[in-house]
């Protein structure tokens, strides 16, 4: 059951700033509505996972690691590779954060950024069926939350891409009922390059990439999911507010003019197609 | 996939309906005894009940929020509602719908009337042809207004998707897994806002402009049979009345 959540209120003073600023176009932190705070993406940082890749989003870091093993498909789509996309929260991230089982928040956030890879069709799940409708690659995408300062939608959304493009393929030989990993690895198909771009309506103004503070002080957020050929595949309304359709409209072109900007910086990306 | 056409060569759609065509919708409100507020609607095939408890109590207390009452919503499907049974255990999707649909009544709930208190929603999916989250909110919109809730407006909803290149209203189960896009929509006409947003699947910037209009315009159309649903049980009551039977 989703219940109304308890959330700490920013001081008085500085919910006051943040509008008076907004007023004047200007952030707390120094930057335009639209613009990202300092964009670091790392790839290849854990050795032992097939890919990974870390992003800091400002005071925002997130790990993602990708796992790669061999299970049967779904019943539904026989001729598919899998795709599982999962969150954690982890309580170092935040003292708000808790340990246990994945929360709605977790949840949402796991099943966005799988929206966003699966919707813009990144990841060639038809190559990765070894035997149909018995045997084929499993791709674990797992998120670890390090540091929340808000944002969490596109720093992991941009961390999986990172991982996902990062990641090797081990190549495996089936002999009669037995899988054996050669030993070799290939790349993985990864054919698109989903960015999404989250932007918070704050009073009237609409701030690109919100700080933690700015995601207290909005009343609902957007996040618009482009590919490189500028379709949208994914969007996800999410908090207690409404927009118009008109701040939807306009949303949309800031999410799909940034999301150019964003793709020019992910690892391994500028190589493949595009 | 994408072997079956899902529009004809006359433009129909698989149920023979027009692009911008919504399926038979029937409504029904104070269905439920026990609850404050209940309500029922079948679209097309997918049948939905909703019950609305509260402004009552928050338990466990330490819940409760000072300055304005606290909102729950569960959606949730019957292990019967789909061809294969659904395990009644809140699957992840069920948690994030849950999630989404109580933020879609945040905007309309006067929630800051009843502080420390709480409304509950619930919303049990009986059968599932599609388009059941925004039939839900549809749904629960009646249970709130007949639990004599505050509401700034009710909120209508109403999917929006690409099926065979051509964007189609309120999709069923086939269009929505075998389309190209699906995008649910909730809005509020009288504050011309938009409370739940969802997309997944292609659309280009002029098709995604287009779906969005054409959302707004299949929940207008929705919003009219919620007044007409609410008005008819006042009348029931009123002509039970005047004929000297008990309301």
């Amino acid at each position: 059951m989703s219940i109304t959540p308890q959330t700490e209120p920013l001081t008085k003073i500085k919910s006051r700033q943040m509008i008076e600023f907004l007023k004047s176009g200007k952030r707390l932190d120094g930057r335009t509505l639209t613009q990202h705070r300092n964009v670091k993406i790392e790839a290849g940082v854990i050795g032992k996972a097939e890919g990974s890749a870390q992003v800091t989003l400002g005071n925002t870091r997130v790990l993602v690691g990708v796992k790669i093993e061999t299970g049967p498909p779904y019943s539904d789509t026989p001729n598919m590779g899998v795709l599982t996309v999962n969150a954690e929260l982890l309580p170092l991230a935040h003292e708000v954060f808790e340990p246990g089982p994945p929360d709605e928040n977790s949840i949402e956030l796991a099943r966005v950024v799988d929206r966003s890879i699966r919707e813009s069709k990144a990841l060639d799940l038809e190559s990765l069926v070894i035997i149909p409708a018995k045997l084929a690659y499993v791709v674990f995408v797992d998120i670890y939350i390090l540091n929340h300062d808000g944002n969490l939608f596109d720093a992991s959304e941009y961390a999986a891409i990172s991982a996902l493009l990062n990641a090797k393929l081990p190549v495996v030989k089936v002999e009669g009922e037995e899988v054996k990993p050669t030993g070799e690895f290939k790349e993985l198909p990864v054919r698109e390059c989903p960015i999404s771009v989250t932007i918070a309506k704050v009073d009237e103004a609409l701030l690109v990439d919100p700080t933690l503070e700015e995601e207290v002080m909005a009343s609902a957020k957007i996040t618009i999911t482009t590919t490189s050929t500028g379709k949208i595949c994914a969007i996800q309304k999410s908090g207690g507010g409404a927009f118009t359709p008109q701040e939807i409209l306009e949303a949309q072109r800031i999410a799909r003019s940034k999301a150019e900007e964003i793709r020019s910086l992910i690892p391994g990306w500028g190589g493949r197609c595009g | 996939m994408g072997e079956r056409k899902l529009i004809d060569e006359n433009g129909l759609r698989v149920d023979g309906r027009r692009p911008d065509e919504l399926r038979p919708i029937k409504m029904e409100v104070g269905l439920l005894a026990n609850a404050d507020g209940s309500a029922y609607i079948e679209q097309g095939k997918s049948k939905i009940i909703v019950a609305v408890y509260g402004p009552k109590e928050v338990h466990p207390k330490h819940l409760g929020l000072t300055g304005r009452a606290i909102i729950r919503c569960r959606y949730h499907m019957a292990p019967f509602s789909t061809p294969e049974r659904k395990s009644p255990a809140p699957s992840r999707r069920e948690i994030e719908l849950s999630k989404i649909i109580r933020e879609a009544f945040e905007p309309v709930i006067f929630s800051e009337y009843y502080p420390r208190s709480m409304i509950d929603i619930f919303i049990e999916v009986l059968q599932s042809d599609g388009g059941t989250r925004c039939a839900g909110i549809t749904a629960a919109s009646l249970a709130l207004a007949d639990a004599g809730i505050p509401l700034r407006d009710l909120v209508a909803a109403c999917a929006v998707g690409k099926v065979d290149g051509q964007l189609v209203v309120d999709l069923n189960d086939v269009e929505d897994k075998e389309g190209e896009a699906d995008m649910p929509v909730a809005y509020i006409p009288a504050l011309n806002q938009i409370s739940l947003l969802q997309m997944d699947g292609q659309l280009t910037e002029e098709e995604f402009a287009k779906a969005l209009e054409m959302a707004k315009e299949a929940c207008m159309k929705i919003y009219q049979l919620q007044k007409q649903t609410l008005k008819q049980k006042y009348v029931e009551a009123k002509e039970a009345v005047e004929k000297g039977e008990e309301a």
